[in-house]
């Protein structure tokens, strides 16, 4: 069985179902212990909005009890930009005319080197989408290098065949991010127009082969902005939790990338508040108690800081995402702006005051 | 007669071992250490950041203590023996607790993987504590292959729900005649003293500590809960009845 089969199922659902959830509804979720896929949907819903101070709590009391008073810390780095996808959103497509490049095994040791110096141990490495410029040897060459200076390498790239995830995963990769971008079928084709990541059911099933080869932890999200905020989330949801029932032995984690302002232009057609985000993330708390939450430096400053406490355990700092950003002097455009561009000290420390402890290692090649 | 805990051939003055996970701040560690009186200090090899004296969590725990270095993220046997000896070779010493979980959900020992982890261990000379879901013929296995203890839960890790297995655990301690620790799920120090009440040699616990609103005076009274609940195994409790029986019986002039 294919997460396709579960999209199948609620391919259909309106968005008015989030409409005609009652105030006893979100109230018997709230009290409940082991949350259903209709009870995410309840606390997804508007009505559910009315009661974030309560899900709040609960969310803060259950991440305290899997992961205590901790934020892991990571940052990425861009080693290349080439593209062959046109997504129309993305800064990095084929369609916008950006410097592109790749980094050489010496630039890669450099921007390693320079990002580990400020105590970063987690990376994420990410290439673009161009199997042809970035291959899966290059990429495993740029792992052999950064295994150096980082504990933990994770990949955030093309769609790749489960056996090239598993060279990977020998190679020293131990977790890979893929956005499915939007889970709703027929948005999705109107976005991807050209390249191989128009392929809506390959993708879908990416985190399936990745974690199927051995991968430690595997991170989904959605790109909040591209359809109704309230369906996607829910299809994230049920995408994680799908991915937990058939991998136990995977960390299942997931992000709320919202859409930046980037070269190209291209405005979200649907607007997520902060206020939105929040629900998201409570909800999914309290549906996935152990699921591994991450919010990157799209995010403004204070709102990443607020949301210390109500369920985020992971946050990227001192992040560039510029290919070559840390120490080369050639750059290229980002592939989004940066909101948050405090140094890995500085989110240290507002961490420490905050009242939790930053981790910048939770793991390391055995 | 004395009342020695000896693990590993080392005698222990404490029956508390404590975690060093999920605390707001490593620097409150040694604080909470010294306040519960613990001596045995578990640590997860994944969390050990050795090149940064900053954020190295051994810095923080006192030299007096010794260290239980622990396999948290292997996934089978293999990984945890891998674990194990990275701890042992980056100077971690010959404890280990091994701690094998394929299950992300629950979170729940895998009581075979374990089982082989210690054989492999042992031979290998560590001090071997296993991590288990309380189970006699498991505890069996594990003894045989020569652990020096068995660390059954007490209740899903995290749930500070307190000795939901409380029946098995006792089966453990009557039968197994090596130390058992009742490790995870114990959330207030009447879940601890519950345990030593029943005959535990010791527990463990973290979550509890690093998630009350005061970790190290929650330290202090997990301590003496500890402490009561041995004297009161050691004294032998009365028996329960289901009948009130007065201390001075009614019928006593008839004697």
């Amino acid at each position: 069985m294919s997460f396709y089969e579960k999209y199948l199922q609620y391919k259909d659902l309106s968005p008015d179902v989030f409409e005609h959830i009652t105030d006893a509804d979100v109230l018997r979720v709230l009290n409940k212990d082991h949350l259903l896929e209709g009870d995410l949907l309840v606390l997804l819903s508007k009505p559910a909005e009315k009661f974030l101070e309560p899900m709040a709590r609960r969310a803060q009391q259950l991440t305290f009890q899997h992961f205590g008073r901790v934020i892991f810390l990571y940052a990425p780095i861009y080693l290349a930009n080439y593209c062959t996808n046109h997504c129309v959103y993305c800064g990095f497509g084929t369609h916008n005319r950006i410097s592109r490049r790749r980094l050489s095994l010496e630039e890669v040791e450099t921007e390693g080197r320079i990002l580990a110096s400020t105590g970063i141990k987690h990376t994420l490495i990410l290439t673009g989408e161009s199997r042809e410029k970035s291959s899966v040897s290059y990429i495993k060459d740029c792992v052999e290098v950064l295994k150096k200076y980082f504990t933990s390498i994770a990949i955030e790239v093309y769609s790749l065949e489960e056996q090239e995830y598993e060279e990977l995963v020998n190679a020293g990769v131990d977790g890979m991010t893929m956005y499915q971008e939007v889970y709703n079928e027929d948005t999705y084709a109107t976005l991807h127009l050209k390249g191989p990541k128009s392929n809506y059911r390959y993708r879908l099933d990416t985190p399936e082969r990745a974690a199927q080869a051995g991968m430690r932890s595997v991170n989904i999200g959605a790109l909040l902005g591209l359809e109704e905020w309230r369906t996607e989330a829910f299809f994230t949801g049920l995408h994680a939790r799908y991915l937990q029932d058939k991998f136990p032995e995977t960390e299942i984690g997931f992000s709320m990338p919202r859409i930046r302002p980037h070269k190209g232009a291209f405005q979200p057609k649907f607007e997520v508040s902060d206020r939105n985000l929040v629900q998201f993330m409570l909800a999914m708390r309290l549906f996935m108690p152990r699921v591994s939450i991450a919010v990157s430096t799209r995010e403004r400053a204070q709102f990443r800081d607020n949301l210390i406490g109500l369920g985020v355990t992971r946050m990227s700092a001192g992040s560039s995402t510029e290919v070559g950003g840390y120490g080369s002097a050639e750059k290229t455009e980002g592939q989004f702006d940066i909101s948050d561009e405090r140094s890995v000290r500085e989110i240290k420390e507002m961490i420490y005051n905050k009242g939790f402890q930053p981790v910048f290692k939770d793991w390391q090649a055995i | 007669m004395e009342d020695k805990l000896v693990i590993g051939g080392r005698e222990l003055k404490s029956r508390l071992f404590v975690g060093t996970g999920k605390f707001h701040s490593n620097r409150i560690i040694p604080e909470v250490i010294r306040s519960s009186g613990a001596q045995v200090v578990t640590v997860a090899l994944r969390r050990v950041d050795f090149d940064s004296p900053d954020e190295n969590i051994l810095e923080h725990i006192p030299e007096e203590c010794i260290l239980m270095p622990n396999t948290s993220g292997a996934r089978n046997a293999e990984e945890a023996v891998r674990i194990a000896k990275l701890a042992r070779s980056a100077g971690c010493g010959n404890w280990i607790k091994i701690e094998v979980i394929s299950d992300n959900k629950y979170l729940l020992p895998d009581n075979y993987e374990t089982t082989k982890a210690t054989e492999i261990l042992v031979k290998e000379g560590f001090v071997v504590l296993p991590y288990m879901t309380p189970d006699l013929m498991d505890a069996k296995r594990m003894r045989d292959a020569g652990a020096a203890a068995v660390m059954p839960l007490g209740a899903p890790i995290g749930t500070n729900k307190g000795l939901k297995t409380k029946e098995m655990v006792r089966i453990l301690v009557d039968e197994i005649d090596i130390p058992v620790i009742v490790d995870a799920g114990l959330g207030k120090p009447s879940h601890a003293a519950e345990a030593m009440e029943i005959g535990a040699d010791a527990v463990l616990v973290n979550t509890a500590l690093a998630t009350a609103g005061n970790p190290v005076m929650m330290g202090e009274a997990f301590g003496l809960a500890v402490k009561a609940g041995r004297k009161a195994y050691l004294a032998g409790a009365g028996a329960v009845k289901n009948f009130a029986e007065a201390s001075s019986p009614l019928t006593g002039f008839l004697d």
